[in-house]
């Protein structure tokens, strides 16, 4: 199609050399960071030369016996999974009813769901952690999950919000107009309808729980530690363990971390996240 | 009719009638819906007719269940039920938009309300498919609400709401996503399963065209109220005040001064213009000015003894075979009319009106002010 | 329960539907608002002295009261450097093209990374013996290695890397939902390409800007891990998250840990405040986007 005038050039132009040559510039130092890790966690040893004198896996044979890799995985996936499961299950009626209802005191409600997300872990997690231990919850998986929780089941609502507002009402007041009743609405019409929303809000929870440090760090117990909190203990206690198990470890969570993003970019498209995109095909 | 199986003959006495009594529903401070009365017979054809925001979506939303009242009661016969919720009412409903189950397939939208009832299977597919049969969809059956048309999408929502045989058939707006062809051809397929079904129907919209051709009885509502309640004869020739009349398309509503009256007659003039009309609402329009009422198409090219006005032309619509025209008095009226012959902008042409298409109100408040009014 | 005031409850939108809030509610007020009333009440009770002798004692030393200036000097810069570069980056890659989902996906990534191996890859990287001061020596830039790790600028990088993914996906997505048909309008009324950067892309962008540079402070205020192990946590990037913990693991006062984690939260939500504020005086309607 002949338009008089073009649509904005995207390629070429100076402007947009000096945007690529800058993502690029930060790109190639980041492979070039992410490899340093990856050569150190094989190397023999690696000191003051380009390349390592020569390489080997027994670091990551190392990192499992020594760390209790497999302990620490096994609670990490439990922990994450459990944060899933309730944040999910407290969660969505909650979207729900936030979604459908303008009720006195709404604000109120929305406040104390935005604070967790907006305050830093340490702010609430260090009273948290005092009041677990008062409780003796503090040091075990309960109190992990406990913990955890508070981010993201206001997570899961903010997420779910808008993805039940999205649903017509009007939908819902059909299948009433058909018989059905509120606890058929909901198992045959908007849990139907709600998949996508929940499978995006429980694996952006899975992926931000593996991930979350501070809190899990404050209250986690020998036994009850994920591997962020594992990695980091090791990291920060260095000289007992050689530098390369710490660099192997390092190398697992990346894996773990980029597996579970890789699951769930497949159903959720990234530039979705806020609105819905339109895009007119190019012409 | 061969589809009456779906529908046995009983219900057309699924009840002798409905009562609205009182009903009334406030959205916090504002009126949707002021004390309404209103009875349906069972069997008839009834449409809530008004412009947006005139309450009539909000009674049918109050009948379904779907809204509670503020005030008022809702009666079955001798049955109470207006506390009832949506669901235990058995009644079937249209939406505007249809509302269809979009992870549904049609078979499935259609057989929800059965499923939800837990009848046996071969029950649901036997009158699922006796349902698609009636709308002319059963090729359909098997696709997604998404991959249909709108007028396809349209029939699934009547086949869902008609398929549990319900006692009422509530329709909000139905025919309003639809263009201007199908829209005719769905009104008459409507039209034809309220009869052959033996429905009793309750029909909302802001199209008077739609509820002249549907109803047996029409009700007029502005700002919560009932102006007028009548056939769709009775409401197209004799409106009750002018702001059924502007609905009704007496799209001039000329305010002017009364000069006599004489019996049921009353006389209006003004420089360039002299109406001789008959008085409405009962009594002879008392005061010094009332309200004449006319018909784009009640206009003649001509000079009568009665009624004469000459206006020149402004602006010229081509309708094939007639045309609208824009004219303005001496007095700087404008005056809306339709004739058969050509005119064209720029022309002074003499207007006459049979005295009995002229109907004379008197002046009552912001009469003319009626936000969307159809043509 | 009267009908009546069932009804005028009902009209008010309380009903049985609110009942669904009340587990998320409960388990919120249990494991959020009141740990953070004690956390408050903690702070008020010092071990010695009146009520307010632990704030007293916070601003009074310097070693204490000098975090808040070390975090907000790391978690301002770097909320604005990934907010200001995902910008251009986001445009570059709006619309529809070859490869955007590949680049898109690359520029993601480093969410994966995690802060410890971002710090460890830092250490190795940019460290005295490390590739990025070889090259530099190699190609003659300087004569000594250049002192990355162990200061300001280490935790600083550490930032930028693990917070830019999450800044960029946002606003790539804020930017998604401007109608593209705008700046086309705007072309035929005769702006040229920065005019209409300027007049239509920057000022409907400006609000999920403001949001997401909330977001982005939010993740580098609470730093905590990188400046631990890439930056020097006993002076340059003693951060309040450091304080707060060094409390109340360290010398075991709860009560002085309550209260630095009392103060960063306040630090933060004042910064917070401040720029929706700003945002509140923006246009914040329809982007002409779909369910923008």
């Amino acid at each position: 199609m002949s338009v008089p005038i073009r649509r904005p050039r995207r390629r070429g132009g100076p402007y947009a050399w000096i945007v690529w040559g800058g993502v690029a510039f930060f790109l190639v130092n980041l492979l070039a960071l992410i490899l340093s890790v990856v050569v150190d966690s094989f190397a023999t040893s690696w000191f003051g030369d380009w390349l390592p004198r020569g390489f080997t896996m027994r670091w990551y044979a190392e990192a499992w016996d020594e760390f209790g890799l497999g302990d620490v995985l096994r609670v990490t996936l439990v922990v994450a999974l459990a944060v899933v499961l309730v944040a999910l299950a407290l969660g969505v009626p909650a979207a729900y009813a936030l979604a459908r209802r303008t009720f006195p005191g709404k604000r109120l409600v929305l406040l104390l769901l935005l604070l967790p997300v907006l305050l830093p872990p340490i702010t609430y997690g260090i009273p948290l952690a005092t009041v677990l231990y008062k409780f003796q919850l503090a040091g075990s998986m309960a109190g992990v999950i406990a913990a955890n929780l508070v981010p993201a089941l206001p997570f899961v609502v903010l997420v779910m919000t808008p993805f039940i507002e999205q649903i017509d009402t009007t939908i819902e007041s059909a299948a009433r107009m058909c018989g059905a009743g509120t606890r058929q609405v909901f198992l045959r019409v908007l849990v139907p309808l709600l998949v996508p929303g929940i499978l995006a809000a429980g694996i952006l929870v899975l992926v931000r729980t593996v991930a979350m440090f501070e809190l899990t760090f404050l209250v986690a117990g020998p036994d009850s530690q994920t591997l962020v909190v594992a990695l980091f203990s090791a990291a920060f206690t260095p000289g007992i363990r050689a530098a390369q198990a710490i660099d192997a470890m390092a190398v697992v969570y990346t894996m773990l971390s980029a597996a579970l993003l890789a699951v769930a970019l497949m159903f959720v498209n990234p530039t979705q996240i806020v609105a819905q995109v339109k895009e007119t095909p190019v012409d | 009719m061969s589809h009456s199986g779906v529908l046995p003959g009983k219900l057309r006495g699924g009840f002798r009638e409905l009562r609205m009594e009182g009903v009334t529903r406030r959205f916090g401070q504002a009126v949707a819906l002021d004390r309404l009365d209103l009875t349906i017979e069972g069997g008839e054809f009834l449409a809530l007719l008004g412009p947006s925001g005139c309450g009539k979506s909000t009674a049918l939303n109050c009948l379904a269940g779907l809204l509670p009242l503020s005030d008022g009661g809702i009666w079955l016969d001798d049955e109470r039920i207006d506390g009832l919720p949506p669901e235990r009412r058995g009644f079937g409903m249209v939406f505007q938009n249809y509302a269809l189950f979009p992870h549904l397939s049609v078979r499935r939208n259609v057989g929800f309300g059965l499923a939800v009832r837990r009848l046996p299977k071969a029950e649901i597919a036997r009158r699922v498919d006796e349902a698609l049969a009636l709308v002319e969809l059963s090729e359909h059956a098997g696709k997604l609400p998404g991959q249909l048309s709108g007028g396809q999408q349209q029939r699934v929502a009547i086949a869902r709401a008609v398929v549990l045989r319900p006692r009422l058939v509530l329709m909000d707006e139905p025919l309003s996503n639809l263009d201007a062809k199908l829209r005719l051809q769905m009104r008459t397929e409507i039209r034809r399963l309220h009869q052959s079904l033996g429905l009793t129907t309750v029909y909302v919209t802001h199209d008077q065209e739609e509820a002249l051709a549907l109803a047996d009885r029409i009700v007029v509502l502005r700002g919560g109220l009932v102006e007028q309640v009548g056939s769709p004869e009775e409401v197209y020739t004799y409106p009750a005040n002018t702001y059924v009349a502007g609905f009704m398309g007496y799209r001039n509503l000329l305010d002017l001064p009364v000069a006599a009256h004489d019996g049921a007659r009353v006389i209006l003039a003004e420089p360039g213009m002299r109406l001789t009309g008959l008085a409405q609402r009962g009594g002879r329009a008392g005061g010094a000015r009332a309200v004449a009422a006319v018909r784009p198409h009640d206009f003649r090219l001509g000079s009568g003894r009665d009624n004469a006005l000459q206006v020149r032309v402004e602006v010229v619509e081509f309708h094939g075979r007639e045309v609208a025209a824009e004219g303005v008095t001496e007095t700087g009226r404008v005056v809306h009319v339709r004739l058969p012959e050509r005119v064209a902008p720029g022309d002074r042409i003499d207007l006459t009106v049979p005295v009995e298409r002229v109907l004379v109100y008197p002046v009552d408040g912001p009469a003319a002010d009626l936000g969307e009014v159809p043509e | 329960m009267t009908t009546g005031l069932r009804h005028r409850l009902a009209e008010r939108g309380v009903d049985r539907v609110l009942l669904l809030l009340v587990p998320a509610v409960l388990t919120l007020v249990l494991l959020f608002l009141y740990p953070m009333l004690y956390g408050v009440g903690l702070s008020l009770q010092p071990r010695t002295g009146g009520l307010l002798d632990n704030y007293r004692a916070f601003f009074a030393d310097p070693y204490q009261s000098g975090t808040i200036g070390k975090t907000m000097r790391l978690a301002l810069p770097a909320a604005l450097i990934n907010v200001g570069a995902s910008v251009p980056i986001a445009y570059r890659l709006r619309g529809r093209f070859r490869g955007r989902r590949l680049l898109t996906a690359i520029l993601v990534l480093p969410v994966t990374l995690g802060t410890v191996l971002v710090a460890d890859g830092l250490l190795r990287y940019l460290g005295p013996k490390g590739w990025f001061n070889r090259v530099l020596m190699a190609i003659g830039l300087v004569d000594e290695p250049v002192r990355l790790i162990y200061n300001y600028w280490g935790v600083l990088f550490s930032l930028v890397i693990t917070g830019f993914p999450f800044a960029f996906l946002l606003v790539l997505s804020y930017m998604s939902g401007i109608d593209p048909t705008l700046e086309r309008a705007a072309a035929t009324l005769g702006a040229g390409p920065w005019e209409r950067v300027r007049r239509i892309t920057l000022p409907l962008l400006a609000p999920g800007l403001a949001t997401t540079f909330v977001l982005a402070f939010v993740l580098a205020f609470s730093v905590f891990p990188s400046a631990n192990l890439v930056g020097e946590p006993a002076n340059e990037t003693r951060v309040m998250a450091i304080a707060a913990y060094d409390a109340a693991f360290e010398k075991y006062d709860y009560s002085m840990a309550s209260t630095v984690a009392v103060l960063m939260g306040v630090f933060e939500l004042v910064v917070i405040a401040l720029v929706l504020l700003w945002r509140g005086r923006l246009y914040t309607g329809s982007t002409g986007g779909k369910g923008a």
